[in-house]
C-alpha cells in the first residue's frame, strides 16, 4: 500500500489540470440537467391531468416518475463518460514513459493502483455531488423521499467504483488512450445489457447472465431498495478488476 | 555497493544482456559506455528494479533487486533515459510529488526541494509548467528529482544528452562533486564525457562487457601501434615513398592537410628521430613531428569492430 496517498494526490491534481475533466464535467452536468428537467416537466404535466382523473393520481409518485429515470439516466451518462476519465490513468504513463519514474520510486504496485482508483472515484463522486442541487430543487416544491435519494446516490457511487475499476484495468492493458477508452466502453456496455440475453439461453445460464448484468443490480438502487446482494456484487466487481489490474502490472516482471 | 552476477535479459528472442557481471564499490563513479542498443539502459533498468533479469542476480547494498525491490528503490536516485516528466505540473509541484513518493518527511520536504532546485539551478523556473520548459531545464529537473532524499547511489542514464555546452560542463562538475560521497553509475555514448568524469569505464557492446578499466589503463592496454603525426613540406609522392620504405613503418596515411601524414609504426618503436633525419637529409622542411595518443574514441571503435570481426569469423 506504500505510496497510495502520494499517487492519489498526484492523480487528483492531474485530473484538475487537464481539460478532459472540465469537458466531461460540462457535458455530464448538461445531460443530467436535461434529463432531470424533462422528467420533472412530464411529471407535473401528468399531475395536472391527474386532477381530473382520480384513478390516475393513485399511480403517480415521485420515485417512479422522477427519481428512477433520473438515476437511470445518470448511470447511462456515466457509462459513456467514465472511460474518458479513466483512459489516461495508466496508458498515458506508459506512453510518456513516466511509468518508469513511478515504478522506480519506492511505491508499491498496490499503492499505485489504489491511488489511481481512489482518485478516479473521487473525481466522479464530485460530479455526482454536483447533481445534488437538483434534489434540493425538488425539496423546494414537494416532499422528496430522502432515503430513496440516498439509496440512489449510494448505488451511483458503487456503480462509479465498478466502472472506474474496469476503466483502470483497460488503461493498464495498453499505452494508447483511445484503445483503453474503447475497451472500457465496450466492456461496460456489454456488462450493462448482458441480461437481455436471458430469454435466449437456458435458465441456469440465463440467471447467471442476469446476475452479471450491471443494469439488474442498479435497478434496485434506483427504486430505493438497498439489497446487500447488490452492494456485494458491486464490491466484488470492483475488487476483481483492481486485482486483475495489479496482475497486469506485475506481468512486466515475467513477460519478455 | 552494487554486485551484478551473470545477468541475462531477453526480450522475446532478442538478447539484450548476455551473462554480464560487474561490481561497483562505494564512492566510485563508473561509466557505462556503448553504442545505442548495446544494453546500457536495460542493465540500468534492472538495477533500478524497473524490470527483472531473465536470469542472474543484481544486488544493491547487499539487497537483491527482485526480492527487496522497495528497499532498493529507496536507496537509489534514478534519471531515466529521455527524462519522462509530467508536463502539466509545475517544477515545484513535480518535485513535491517526487519527494513525497521517495518518503521525504513532510517537515523536511520544502527544504529538500529548495536544496535540489538550488543545486540544479532551477529556482527561476520553480512555478513554470514543465511542458513549457526547454530540454535543458527538463534534464535538470530529472537530475533534481534523482537527488531528492539524498540517495547513496545515483544511476543516471545519459545525463548530459540534449544540454548545451555550458550546461554540460555544469552537469559534469555537479556529478563529480556528488561523486565525492556517493556511488554513481552513468551511461553515455559520448566518450570524452565518460573519460572526464568516471574513475572506471565499462564498455558494453551487444549485451556483453567488452572491457573494464580506468580510462588511462584502457588507453595503454589497447595501444597496439604507435601513431606519429608528421607535417613536412615536400613532394607528396616522394615523401610517402621514402617514409614507407623505412624499417618499422606499417602504414603511411596522408591526412586532410596539404602536407601532413599519419604514420603507423609497430609497437614500442619510436621512429621520430629517424623520421626527422630522413626529412632533413632529403632536403625537405620539417614543420611538425609528434606522437599521437590513441584516443578513447579509437579504443572504443577498435574494441567494437574487433568483436564484430570475431563474430563474423565464428
Amino acid at each position: 500500500m506504500k505510496g497510495i496517498y502520494v499517487v492519489y494526490r498526484k492523480e487528483l491534481y492531474r485530473f484538475f489540470a487537464s481539460p478532459i475533466f472540465y469537458v466531461v464535467a460540462f457535458i455530464f452536468l448538461a445531460l443530467v440537467g436535461y434529463f432531470f428537467y424533462s422528467s420533472v416537466a412530464y411529471y407535473s404535466l401528468l399531475s395536472f391531468q391527474a386532477g381530473r382523473t382520480p384513478f390516475l393520481s393513485e399511480q403517480l409518485n415521485l420515485t417512479d416518475m422522477v427519481l428512477e429515470p433520473f438515476f437511470g439516466s445518470i448511470c447511462v451518462v456515466l457509462l459513456l463518460m467514465v472511460p474518458l476519465i479513466t483512459m489516461r490513468l495508466f496508458a498515458e504513463e506508459k506512453k510518456t514513459g513516466t511509468i518508469e519514474l513511478l515504478f522506480t520510486y519506492p511505491i508499491s504496485d498496490r499503492g499505485a493502483v489504489l491511488g489511481k482508483f481512489s482518485a478516479g472515484v473521487s473525481v466522479l463522486a464530485l460530479l455526482l455531488a454536483a447533481t445534488l442541487p437538483a434534489m434540493f430543487l425538488l425539496e423546494a416544491f414537494t416532499n422528496p423521499p430522502w432515503p430513496t435519494i440516498m439509496g440512489g446516490y449510494l448505488g451511483l457511487l458503487l456503480t462509479c467504483s465498478a466502472f472506474v475499476s474496469l476503466g483502470l484495468f483497460a488503461s493498464s492493458l495498453t499505452q494508447n488512450q483511445i484503445i483503453a477508452a474503447t475497451i472500457a466502453f465496450g466492456a461496460l456496455l456489454l456488462l450493462w445489457i448482458i441480461g437481455w440475453a436471458e430469454a435466449l439461453v437456458g435458465p441456469t445460464l440465463g440467471s447467471f447472465l442476469k446476475y452479471l448484468s450491471l443494469l439488474t443490480h442498479f435497478d434496485n438502487f434506483a427504486r430505493g431498495i438497498l439489497d446487500s446482494r447488490d452492494v456485494f456484487f458491486y464490491l466484488l466487481f470492483t475488487l476483481f478488476f483492481l486485482f486483475t489490474t495489479l496482475r497486469i502490472l506485475e506481468s512486466r516482471h515475467w513477460r519478455g | 555497493m552494487i554486485e551484478v552476477d551473470n545477468l541475462t535479459k531477453l526480450y522475446g528472442s532478442v538478447v539484450a544482456l548476455r551473462q554480464v557481471s560487474f561490481r561497483v564499490d562505494q564512492g566510485e563513479i563508473v561509466g557505462f559506455l556503448g553504442p545505442n542498443g548495446a544494453g546500457k539502459t536495460t542493465a540500468l533498468r534492472i538495477l533500478t528494479c524497473f524490470m527483472p533479469p531473465t536470469s542472474g542476480t543484481a544486488r544493491v547494498a547487499g539487497l537483491d533487486c527482485q526480492q527487496h525491490s522497495l528497499e532498493v528503490r529507496g536507496k537509489i536516485g534514478y534519471l531515466p533515459e529521455n527524462v519522462p516528466l509530467y508536463p502539466d505540473m509545475t517544477t515545484r509541484r513535480f518535485l513535491a510529488f517526487a519527494a513525497a513518493a521517495k518518503g521525504v518527511s513532510r517537515s523536511r520536504r520544502g527544504q529538500e526541494i529548495e536544496r535540489v532546485m538550488e543545486v540544479c539551478t532551477l529556482t527561476s523556473v520553480a512555478e513554470r509548467l514543465i511542458g513549457h520548459l526547454s530540454k535543458g531545464y527538463r534534464q535538470r529537473i530529472g537530475i533534481a528529482q534523482a537527488l531528492l532524499n539524498d540517495p547513496a547511489i545515483l544511476i543516471l542514464d545519459e545525463p548530459t544528452i540534449g544540454l548545451d555546452p555550458t550546461q554540460i560542463v555544469e552537469i559534469r562538475s555537479l556529478i563529480k562533486k556528488l561523486g565525492a560521497e556517493r556511488t554513481i553509475i552513468l551511461s553515455s555514448h559520448i566518450l570524452p564525457e565518460v573519460s572526464q568524469i568516471c574513475q572506471r569505464i565499462l564498455i558494453i557492446n551487444n549485451g556483453q562487457i567488452v572491457a573494464t578499466d580506468t580510462p588511462a589503463n584502457l588507453t595503454v592496454q589497447l595501444q597496439r601501434n604507435l601513431q606519429v603525426y608528421l607535417e613536412v613540406e615536400g613532394p607528396r609522392t616522394e615523401v610517402m615513398q621514402k617514409v614507407e620504405a623505412m624499417a618499422g613503418v606499417l602504414e603511411v596515411k596522408p591526412t586532410d592537410g596539404e602536407s601532413s601524414y599519419l604514420i603507423e609504426t609497430s609497437r614500442g618503436q619510436d621512429l621520430r628521430p629517424e623520421l626527422a633525419r630522413t626529412v632533413v637529409e632529403s632536403g625537405w622542411q620539417l614543420r611538425e613531428l609528434k606522437l599521437q595518443d590513441l584516443s578513447l574514441e579509437d579504443i572504443f571503435m577498435q574494441l567494437i569492430t574487433d568483436e564484430e570481426a570475431g563474430e563474423e569469423q565464428e
